[in-house]
């Protein structure tokens, strides 16, 4: 898709220039965004501003790295099973991934299409507030576009998270979890606390299952959605003419598809293949079930849910690339989110060894407002938004 | 022992069905990779789901549907411009059979 240029402006990007927003470019970012870490970009990895040997986080790398570096004020980033709120954690800086249907996916290049969402990067929440404002908001070019009443997101900052509720999940906190993220994100709850919340730990035990739930559907709906990538009509094609229709579609997917976005292909097409779909895919949409359920039960009790946003801070470049499984494991906490549609933001909540951490903050569908009230009340009044990396 | 759900034959017979070319060697280091996440992804057989209904989609949006009217859409130059090949109005494709 290098050479590709869009005939035309997806909704977003509407809605930016309405509001006279000046588009400076597109940057880096794991390929058909599939990748934690920004290093399947078939231009090469980002690195991170905070250590130029780590990874910004993934998929939308790129995004968070220019925001961390005051290259640009505001980024787009989609988010799929965390590629907003992983960068922004990884970056120290502020992404929030809205409620399924709030912001218009028409013009998005597809790639599970039931769980991704466009949201809002920013350096602080007030910024990351003021985007989603203008972003938001009913489009009938897209079909699951929900038609919510439009709201100023700036009207909700507040200082305080006075009479807030929160849930701590424990399942948040699980094996893999580093020692220096756990200290920062409670000490994060603390915080909140002091700031008029009151929390409660929690179990919600189907989180355990939302991994494998999440990539299963995930690779699913992306087989189905990168079956329009043929070469024919965009796109990479292969310069012969020989060879039937079957052949050239298969050579061009080949060449013009990197390993992950293969494996995902191939692997989707495997669990919803006939005899594989009752075990892999039915199976996973019912998990969903199960997992929607969880947290609509945690919601009646709690305001919010607040966890980390990533188990561990940034790793090197190199580090886990060659070993699929185990950069999908840096998503555990993540997912849930995507795969009950609900609104989940990062927020920055402190460092080790000088690599940042996110603190992610949950509420219910359509209440963006309460993890930005949260986040803003958190970031007023710890000192983590000053912090700059230098690049040199 | 390493887990076996899929064999490379079977790698070989899907990714056909996918579209994707591989070569020999990615057959066989997909085979691995793939038998390891299906591995973990058989985490979720002993979920009791009995009686519950798939999610498919978070919204309860049905049926969504917009007035079978004509509107603008993109015009030919437009829409063939990313195209690799073409010729006149119409994209170059591959014969079929």
């Amino acid at each position: 898709m290098r050479i590709f240029v869009p005939p035309y402006d997806a909704e977003v990007i509407e809605r930016i220039k309405r509001e006279d927003g000046v588009i400076i470019g597109k940057t880096n970012m794991d390929e058909f965004a599939m990748g934690s870490s920004t290093e399947t970009s078939y231009f090469g990895p980002t690195r991170n501003p905070w250590n130029l040997s780590r990874v910004p986080g993934g998929s939308s790398g790129g995004s968070a790295a220019c925001i961390a570096t005051d290259e640009a004020v505001l980024a787009l980033g989609t988010d799929t099973g965390g590629s907003i709120r992983c960068p922004a954690s990884y970056c120290s800086v502020v992404g929030l991934k809205p409620t399924y249907g709030l912001v218009s996916r028409y013009g998005l290049i597809a790639y599970a299409n039931s769980l991704e969402q466009i949201g809002p990067m920013a350096k602080d929440v007030y910024d990351c507030a003021l985007f989603l404002t203008v972003i938001a908001g009913h489009d009938s070019k897209d079909g699951t576009s929900v038609n919510a009443a439009p709201k100023d997101y700036t009207k909700f900052l507040k200082d305080n998270v006075e009479g807030f509720k929160i849930g701590v999940p424990r399942e948040f906190f699980g094996e893999g979890t580093s020692d220096a993220v756990k200290k920062q994100v409670w000490s994060g709850i603390h915080k909140l606390e002091e700031l008029g919340a009151v929390y409660e730990e929690t179990s919600l035990p189907s989180l355990e299952h939302s991994l494998a739930a999440y990539y299963i559907v995930a690779m699913s709906e992306a087989s189905s959605n990168l079956a329009r990538y043929d070469g024919l009509r965009y796109g990479y094609r292969v310069d012969k003419d020989e060879g039937n229709w079957a052949t050239v579609y298969s050579q061009n997917r080949r060449i013009g598809f990197g390993a992950e976005v293969r494996r995902r292909i191939i692997l989707g097409t495997y669990a919803l293949s006939a005899g594989y779909y009752n075990k892999y895919y039915l199976k996973a949409l019912k998990v969903r079930t199960l997992i929607r359920r969880n947290f609509e039960e945690a919601f009646k009790k709690f305001d919010v849910l607040i966890g980390p946003t990533m188990p561990f801070p940034p790793f090197k470049i190199g580090e886990k690339i060659k070993d699929p499984l185990a950069l999908y494991m840096s998503d555990v906490d993540t997912v849930s989110a995507n795969l009950a549609g609900l609104p989940a933001i990062s927020v920055p909540c402190g460092f080790t060894n000088g690599l940042p951490i996110g603190m992610q903050i949950m509420a219910p569908p359509l209440r963006e407002d309460l993890t930005l009230q949260a986040a803003y009340a958190f970031e007023q009044n710890t000192p983590y938004k000053n912090r700059k990396p230098t690049v040199n | 022992m390493k887990p076996h759900h899929l064999s490379k034959k079977e790698v070989e017979h899907v990714a056909w069905l996918a579209h994707i070319e591989l070569s020999d060697e990615e057959k066989t280091l997909f085979t691995e990779q793939f038998n390891d996440i299906l591995e973990f992804f058989k985490k979720i057989d002993m979920i009791d789901t009995k009686g519950v209904e798939p999610t498919y989609h978070v919204l309860d949006l049905k049926n969504v549907s917009r007035k079978d009217e004509t509107i603008p859409s993109l015009p030919t130059e437009e829409a063939l411009k990313n195209a690799p090949k073409k010729e006149k109005k119409f994209i170059k494709a591959p014969r079929i059979v």
